[in-house]
């Protein structure tokens, strides 16, 4: 497979390493009500779908940048790649 | 149809005209005590036990496609009870001893071998690691044995001894272990169930459950609605998306794994061979050709193929090991579809969903385990309690920290 990083272009897979559903990203907050049960179910629990899944995989033997994946788990076809830095920040409206 | 050295003479003296099919296809019925999911292995081994030891009735097996097309039909066929944890060991000797007697129960050659499974070690700690294991299986009742490099020269001189960077010191030899017919030991399984009456209904997708109130009522099939009591899931890689369809979200990964078969050689290897530098494991079948296998390709896969790198990296791994197979052509290479689980160890209990029970996270290991998982699940499903060795393959204990973690990696499916 070769992944299409965002800054260097397409890069075999066998540069990166795995760690599974992007979901990874969101950690709950330990200090919040019910962070026990949230915990068991971050660490623990996955979305498993046959198809798309966005998924992280971090340039170890590259940039070591970690990268969020979309790829289809049925086909192995790569639909895109971003920076999982950029997602987040996204996600926390721009703030580190 | 009772199989015997006498009726196969009978049957060549009269022209092989009394062969009848192993199983019926009969059609589903409306409901049944209990559905099975999932017509592989553990599936059709499920169902079977129900029937034969726990002596229940009205049951039917449901599968997409085949009986025994998933990972049953596609693996290194290796059995084995080399496990180190208390949760795990007492389970798979149980296994080991349901192998033992298993044609002989269901009357059906599975051409179970026991020509013993040599786990090699390569550095002084390995060795203590391997000593420690093997001790673990003694006291579950297994056999183990530890061997020295003269000892394993012995058994298997055409080994790489002299590996600059991974020397073989010795290895754990368990002489019970071996390899078995994995399409036989499905159809043995099947064939003994439909014998007792059993429903083995092929070509039926399960396109959803009916659940009512907390308590499953039934599945949504291609072939339309059946009830049941009882369900219990048994499907392997497909564990996600079926147990996606009653709302669950699971500690499993799905993953792909490969294995390779070369064509047919004289006799060269005695029995399975692992190395332990690396990831590699091999036998020769009764045909000749050598099966062997290493690592998931490490990534959430549902294709039933994976990719080079991994195809590189096993073969390397048996060239490291014994240089004397690097002529050998490959036949085949395939993939199959593993459950991963969070630990590396299987799940067998209920779930939140009052008569909907689960089977699943075998990861790569799911042949060997094909008896004791089926009856266990078997007891699970007739009696509502886990069977004494399964104790531990609880859904729940994940979130209560009581994992099983065999390779010590963690909530790393992957790597498992």
């Amino acid at each position: 497979m070769l992944i299409p990083h965002p800054l260097l272009g397409l890069r075999d897979a066998q540069e990166f390493t795995y760690l599974g559903d992007a979901r990874l990203i969101d950690r709950p907050d330990g200090m919040a009500e019910g962070a026990e049960a949230a915990f068991a179910e971050y660490v623990y629990l996955r979305d498993n779908p046959a198809g798309v899944h966005r998924e992280l995989w971090f340039h170890e033997q590259g940039d070591r940048s970690w990268l969020i994946v979309t790829r289809d788990t049925v086909t192995h076809e790569i639909l895109g790649a971003e920076l999982a830095r950029n997602v987040a920040l996204a996600a926390n409206g721009g703030e580190a | 149809m009772h199989f015997s050295g006498f009726r196969v003479i009978k049957e060549a003296l009269t022209g092989h005209k009394g062969w009848k099919p192993l199983w019926r296809n009969p059609e589903p019925q409306s409901s049944y005590d209990y559905i099975i999911v999932g017509g592989g292995g553990h599936g059709l081994a499920t169902a079977y036990y129900l029937a034969r030891t726990f002596g229940q009735a009205r049951i039917a097996v449901l599968e997409k496609g085949w009986l025994g097309q998933g990972n049953i039909g596609r693996n290194t066929t290796i059995i084995r009870s080399n496990y180190m944890l208390p949760g795990n060991e007492p389970f798979y000797e149980f296994s080991m001893q349901l192998w033992e007697g298993l044609e002989q129960e269901f009357n059906f050659n599975a051409m179970i071998s026991q020509r013993g499974v040599l786990n090699l070690c390569h550095t002084d700690a390995q060795r203590d690691a391997f000593r420690r294991r093997g001790n673990a299986m003694l006291l579950a009742g297994a056999d183990a044995e530890l061997l020295d490099a003269a000892g394993v020269r012995a058994m298997a001189p055409f080994l790489n001894f002299d590996n600059a960077r991974f020397p073989i010191k010795g290895g754990l030899l368990q002489r019970r272990g071996g390899t078995a017919r994995h399409d036989g030991v499905a159809w043995g399984y099947a064939r003994g169930a439909d014998m007792r009456g059993v429903d083995l209904i092929q070509n039926c997708e399960v396109t959803g459950f009916r659940i009512e109130g907390g308590r499953v009522q039934g599945v949504e099939t291609s072939r339309g609605y059946i009830g049941a009591k009882k369900v219990g899931v048994a499907v392997a890689g497909s564990t996600g998306r079926v147990m996606a369809m009653a709302g669950m979200r699971l500690p499993i990964e799905s993953h792909v794994l490969q294995a390779f078969v070369t064509e047919g050689l004289k006799p060269v290897i005695p029995g399975v061979i692992t190395f332990g530098a690396g990831h590699f494991y091999v036998s020769q079948s009764d045909k000749g050709g050598l099966v062997f296998g290493g690592d998931i390709d490490g990534y959430n896969s549902y294709a039933q193929r994976g990719n080079l790198p991994v195809i590189e990296d096993v073969t390397e791994g048996g060239m490291a090991l014994m240089p004397m197979i690097g002529r050998a052509r490959l036949l085949r290479v395939w993939g199959g579809i593993m459950d991963m689980s969070m630990d590396g160890s299987p799940i067998i209990d209920h779930t939140d969903v009052e008569g909907l029970y689960l089977n699943a996270g075998w990861c790569y290991g799911g042949f060997k385990a094909t008896p004791a998982s089926g009856y266990a699940f078997a007891h699970l499903l007739a009696r509502d309690t886990p069977h004494d060795t399964a104790k531990g393959y609880r859904l729940d204990r994940f979130a209560r920290g009581y994992v099983i973690d065999e390779k010590g990696v963690g909530a790393a499916p992957n790597l498992h």
